[in-house]
């Protein structure tokens, strides 16, 4: 079978002591423990993404959607759990335990982040060329002249006109502001590419342009993609595999077409039909 | 007023004179490092150079001629004030000449004449960390020198040549220090920065208010920060020499002629200047 | 030409010195005695800024420099730097404290007794212009301030309660602490005793994030003025902390170092004037609504000398570094670095030195700037 580019195991995100209660698989209030109060924000999650394609994730808010995106770009520490990247030490070395230095090798050259809201991603003030120059900085570009060549080949992969590079961020629109962290997230060719809700709180119309955005930069980068969603409209437009999660776990997977189409779930169904 | 019987050679008790010494000696052995110590208050206040007094009187002793300058100045109130203070409890011969001083303390400038091996620079350092301008923060400041993480160093000076075409850092300009630590110059002009690398002298820093000490050992391998293909710029004088001595690619002042209104230029390094009039019997 | 005032440096400060002998001047002297016993708060604000317990130099540097607080704390911090360190004290048993005075606000009554002591808190602040006639101080009206009493006669019964006062305020008053009932109680934390050797700010650089030795250390060396802007700032709103003062005591403790034939045995070297302030603050523990998990949790404050304001306010700021947020008085480096009275006044005045070669290098850049334009 063909190796994943990034395989996840048993990854568990909890914040609290535990009991002997949820230890041992008591039943939780959704994801709370009853007696503890512990949080499991992910609970034994177990998820592979192919070279090449879109793989969904849908839930609605506190299902562990965000928790294990930001868990693997080493934004929350886990709990338990390993995770193996293709392109690190050929998938054979867990990627949690490493180092911070090895854990940033990571970030700046294997996988890049978009986050919900940019403020996260941005350095607002900084100009947006200043933006993307900072992925190429610690990958240790040095030459003024060749990063600002590859700063121009971003923007207008992400279609940004370049006399735009030197404002700030701060002065632009939510669309705009999206465009610049994927291009700054692309900046090193990363294989991975891990979108948390990029779309939410952009006009219709936005949202459709960077949408197709990034079904243009995955054939052009031939880029695998991780995109966590509320939105089943998105999920269904653009990814190819959909994993279903609700309180922490994974409670549905498969082709996007199969579980929106003929869902399993009671939740899923629930969640298919309300859309409808 | 600083007596003997009541004051100790040096000012400081010879503890914490000792204490001083062993940071000088770990600061020597990691160039660019900045090694904290306990910064003793003195009669002199802090942010006035009280880290340079602080190794001055921690290293002299009877037999060391000292020369004090602020701005190259050997004149300046401060200069005078410092001197003032180390000769009145250690007895040593003071100097204006660069050449004739064993030990020298400057604020803002390394003398015109090239240091010696048998010669000690002392500066004074406001600010010790040069990420202090991207990162407010001391204990973020500390991890990234840990981790040798100068993204963000980088980033201001890619943030400069984007928006201005030039880079807008004047004096303190930041150096990378044996490949490994990025190092604050202390404020010297721009102009001064090349006289670091692979230098005769020692040159030891004190920041005695942020409670810092390092050092540049004779020697050192000393870059300013530059991208490969945007060339490191010092300051410009070109075509501009002193009216006092005629002196050429040297720091100058910049004064106004109260009679013409002209602007006119005059040596930094004052002693340099004295010496060279002397040499040519330009004299006063 | 416009730096022509840097030159001549040298003749220019002995100048320069002359003129404050001239400002300091006048008709007539004043002692060092006397500077002691009319200005005691002042020369505890100074001690304990300072860091430095001497009655007789904090008044000698107060004669020195015309009065100026931070002159003052400066001469002695310099002095300091000059004594070698022969011993470090062994803690201090505040609990055995010979007591002047002694609150709570937490409680009605306390076991002890509530002893009010000298202080300010409850007389009227009325310029009192028979003071103006210097020199007699037998003057009744000067007499009836300092007691804080009025002049009337006492009755047999009065005089017979004041005897009884009397008879304690004579011997030495000890007790102890508040906060000993609440840990009896169960209502405050009980907390683990710390042996480790303290963090000492003097002689090593603060590191983040700082032990609460280190901490308290800085607080108790702190700027008053800035400690209470911090604290102030807390209890406004920009934190979270507005705390009970569970005891406020001042008094006399000893002060004691190690025996230097006997590890085991200590040789009292002296007495020091102490304000302490143990407050207490609510601390929630797994979630804010579990009201039954919630304890109480002190902050603390020791200070050199009479010096009430301070050392709550120390306690104010001790406790809300315990707390989290984005507030100036939780954000520990921004609170430990900013509070020196020394290193605050000194950078400040170093403005006052030229700058003439780092602003040639800045004028250089901006018109670099300029030409690029």
């Amino acid at each position: 079978m063909e190796q994943p580019v990034l395989r996840v195991d048993h990854l568990t995100v909890r914040y609290g002591k535990t009991c002997d209660y949820c230890r041992n698989g008591g039943k939780l209030t959704k994801n709370t423990c009853p007696h503890c109060k512990t949080v499991w924000a992910c609970n034994d999650v177990n998820v592979t993404l192919y070279e090449g394609e879109i793989l969904g994730i849908v839930g609605e808010s506190g299902s562990g959607k965000s928790t294990l995106m930001k868990s693997l770009y080493f934004d929350f520490g886990i709990t338990e759990g390993k995770g193996y990247l293709k392109d690190f030490e050929n998938g054979e070395t867990d990627i949690f335990s490493q180092s911070l230095q090895q854990k940033k090798y990571i970030k700046n050259h294997i996988m890049g982040m978009v986050y919900q809201n940019p403020v996260l991603g941005l350095r607002m003030d900084y100009s947006s060329a200043g933006n993307i120059a900072e992925k190429l900085i610690a990958a240790g570009n040095r030459n003024f002249g060749k990063m600002n060549e590859r700063i121009a080949e971003l923007l207008d992969a992400v279609e940004i006109l370049q006399s735009r590079k030197k404002e700030p961020p701060k002065n632009f629109s939510g669309g705009m502001q999206q465009r610049v962290q994927i291009s700054k997230a692309l900046a090193n060719n990363p294989a991975i590419l891990l979108l948390d809700e990029v779309t939410t709180g952009l006009d219709l119309s936005v949202q459709a342009k960077v949408l197709e955005l990034i079904r243009k930069i995955r054939q052009e980068f031939n880029i695998s993609i991780m995109l966590v969603s509320h939105d089943l409209a998105v999920i269904r437009m653009l990814a190819d595999r959909t994993i279903v999660m609700l309180d922490g776990r994974i409670i549905e997977q498969g082709l996007t077409d199969q579980i929106l189409d003929d869902p399993q779930q009671p939740y899923t169904q629930q969640l298919v039909h309300s859309l409808l | 007023m600083i007596d003997a019987k009541h004051y100790n050679f040096a000012f400081l008790d010879e503890g914490s004179k000792r204490e001083i010494r062993r940071s000088i000696l770990k600061a020597v052995a990691i160039p660019g490092y900045q090694v904290p110590f306990g910064s003793r208050e003195l009669p002199i206040g802090r942010g006035w150079g009280t880290g340079g007094i602080q190794i001055t009187l921690s290293i002299i002793g009877k037999e060391d001629i000292l020369k004090v300058i602020d701005q190259g100045n050997d004149d300046s109130v401060n200069a005078v004030n410092i001197k003032k203070l180390v000769r009145e409890c250690t007895d040593v011969e003071v100097t204006t000449d660069s050449e004739k001083a064993t030990v020298i303390q400057s604020r803002h400038r390394i003398p015109e004449i090239p240091m010696r091996n048998d010669q000690i620079l002392v500066l004074q350092v406001p600010t010790p960390e040069p990420l202090r301008i991207v990162e407010p923060k001391e204990s973020v400041t500390k991890q990234m020198h840990a981790e040798a993480e100068y993204s963000g160093m980088w980033l201001s000076l890619f943030e400069d040549l984007t928006q201005y075409g030039k880079i807008s850092i004047s004096s303190e300009y930041p150096v990378m220090v044996e490949d490994r630590y990025v190092t604050n110059p202390s404020p010297i002009p721009r102009y001064d920065n090349w006289k670091l690398n692979d230098s005769e002298t020692l040159y030891l820093f004190g920041a005695g208010r942020e409670k810092k000490i390092y050092a540049i050992p004779p020697h050192t391998k000393v870059v300013s920060m530059c991208f490969e293909d945007v060339p490191f710029e010092t300051e410009d004088f070109a075509g501009k020499c002193c009216r006092l001595c005629g002196a050429t690619g040297v720091y100058l002042d910049e004064l106004i002629d109260e009679k013409t209104g002209e602007k006119v230029y005059e040596c930094n390094d004052t002693g340099f200047c004295r010496g060279r009039r002397m040499r040519y019997g330009r004299g006063e | 030409m416009a730096y022509v005032a840097v030159t001549g440096g040298r003749e220019a400060i002995e100048q320069s010195l002359k003129l404050l002998e001239i400002f300091r001047e006048s008709g007539e002297d004043i002692t060092i005695s006397c500077i002691k016993e009319n200005m005691g708060l002042l020369i505890d604000k100074i001690m304990s800024e300072a860091g430095f317990y001497s009655r007789d130099y904090a008044a000698l540097a107060l004669k020195q420099c015309e009065g100026s607080v931070e002159e003052a704390v400066f001469l002695l911090r310099a002095y300091r730097s000059t004594l070698p360190r022969n011993y470090y004290s062994n803690p201090v048993d505040t609990s055995d404290m010979r007591l002047i005075r002694r609150i709570s606000a937490a409680f009605k009554d306390i076991p002890g007794g509530q002893i009010l002591g000298p202080t300010y808190d409850y007389s009227h602040r009325l310029l009192n212009f028979s003071l103006m006639d210097d020199g007699d101080l037998s003057d009744s009206a000067v007499s009836a301030v300092r007691n804080g009493s009025s002049e009337e006669k006492l009755s047999s019964e009065d005089e017979e309660e004041l005897s009884e006062d009397a008879e304690i305020s004579g011997g030495d008053i000890r007790c102890g602490r508040v906060t000993d009932l609440l840990k009896a109680d169960g209502v405050m934390a009980e907390v683990e005793q710390d042996d480790t050797e303290p963090f000492d700010v003097t002689s090593n650089l603060l590191t983040f994030p700082a032990p609460r030795s280190a901490r308290l250390q800085t607080f108790a060396r702190s700027d008053a003025g800035f400690l209470g802007g911090v604290a102030y700032s807390s209890m406004r709103g920009y934190g979270a902390v507005h705390p009970t003062v569970s005891e406020l005591r001042c008094g006399y403790v000893e002060v004691c170092v190690p025996y230097v034939l006997d590890e085991e045995d200590e040789i009292c070297i002296g007495e020091i004037l102490v304000t302490e302030v143990e407050a207490l603050v609510p601390s929630h523990t797994e979630t804010d609504e579990d009201f039954d998990k919630m304890t109480l949790s002190g902050g603390y404050g020791l200070i050199f000398g009479r010096n009430e304001n301070k050392a709550i306010a120390m306690s104010i700021a001790d406790a809300s570094l315990e707390t989290t947020g984005d507030s100036p008085s939780q954000d520990e480096e921004f609170v430990l670095t900013h509070g020196d009275c020394l290193e605050m006044s000194g950078f400040i005045s170093h403005l006052k030195l030229p700058h003439y070669v780092t602003f040639q290098s800045s004028l250089d850049r901006v018109r670099a700037k300029g030409e690029k334009r």
